[in-house]
């Protein structure tokens, strides 16, 4: 089954739509919680980058017997170091971002951990796209 | 692990939301204002203590299935906020003690914090 989310670029309120649809279709389906809680997470960080970093974009969730994979891709100024990026607690996050809880820097390092296989692709002034790859066991 | 009904009590704390589930336990607890933070180091069912009261950390406890909110110093959520909460099934309370005071309160009755690494973390 493969299902499609826009992420509204700005729109804090309407953030996490993805995430959330896609954690009540993996229940309704009968998938462990803590491999739900894992999708859910990943899935949710990469929509509040989409939404803060990306000025919106797109979720795609392909959900398998065996497992889930997670693709979420924008048309944003796309990261110029990932290695950077990737490390905890980097963040070019404006202030107001930070006082709405995010923009510690921990959001693309925590997809990485609750996936089971991460990927990255991004190019300056393209965009980005992150690929994960979630187990059911 | 604490039944919610006995965190209400220790924090003298009002039920705003989800009062049909305060039959739930916490196993742990994380006091915490970014939320980038409860989704890296919290497990299931853990209790947040926030003096954030936004729509993120309703979509934040969500996703991480936290077992409930305790919104500290008197922060009051809007309506919507403890709409999305009923509507989650998540139990949200407030309480006038600070942070420190609300976590110190918790920790005395046996209640204890996450670990430094995430649960289901896969490496
Ligand atoms: N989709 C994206 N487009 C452009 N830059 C991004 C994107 N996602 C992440 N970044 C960059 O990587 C940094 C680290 O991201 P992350 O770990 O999620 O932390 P945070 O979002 O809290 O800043 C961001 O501050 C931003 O500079
Ligand atoms: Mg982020």
């Amino acid at each position: 089954m493969k299902v499609e989310y826009q992420v509204p670029g700005g729109d804090f309120d309407r953030a996490g739509e993805a995430s959330a649809n896609i954690k009540k279709l993996l229940q309704r389906i009968g998938i462990p919680a803590d491999v739900i809680r894992r999708i859910a997470i990943g899935t949710y960080e990469g929509e509040m980058n989409c939404l803060i970093h990306a000025g919106g974009g797109r979720v795609v969730a392909e959900i398998e017997p065996e497992g889930t994979v997670i693709i979420i891709s924008d048309q944003g100024p796309g990261i110029p170091d990932i290695q950077k990026a990737m490390q905890e607690g980097w963040s070019t996050a404006p202030d107001y971002v930070r006082a709405m809880g995010f923009g510690a820097g921990m959001g693309l390092p925590n997809m990485m951990k609750c996936s089971d296989d991460f990927n990255i692709q991004s190019k300056v002034g393209e965009g980005s796209t992150i690929t994960m790859k979630f187990l059911y066991k | 692990m604490v039944g919610l009904k006995t965190v209400q009590k220790a924090l003298q704390a009002e039920v705003l939301a989800g009062a049909q589930y305060m039959d739930k336990e916490a196993e742990m607890a994380c006091g915490a204002d970014l939320m980038s933070d409860v989704l890296a180091f919290t497990k299931r069912k853990t209790l947040l203590l926030t003096g954030l009261a936004n729509m993120q950390v309703v979509k934040t406890a969500d996703v991480s299935d936290l077992s409930a909110l305790v919104f500290v110093r008197g922060k009051e959520p809007t309506p919507e906020i403890l709409a999305a909460a009923e509507s989650k099934g998540l139990p949200v309370m407030m309480t006038k003690y600070t942070m420190f005071e609300a976590c110190g309160r918790l920790y005395a009755i046996g209640l204890i914090g996450c670990p430094p690494k995430g649960a289901e973390e896969r490496r």
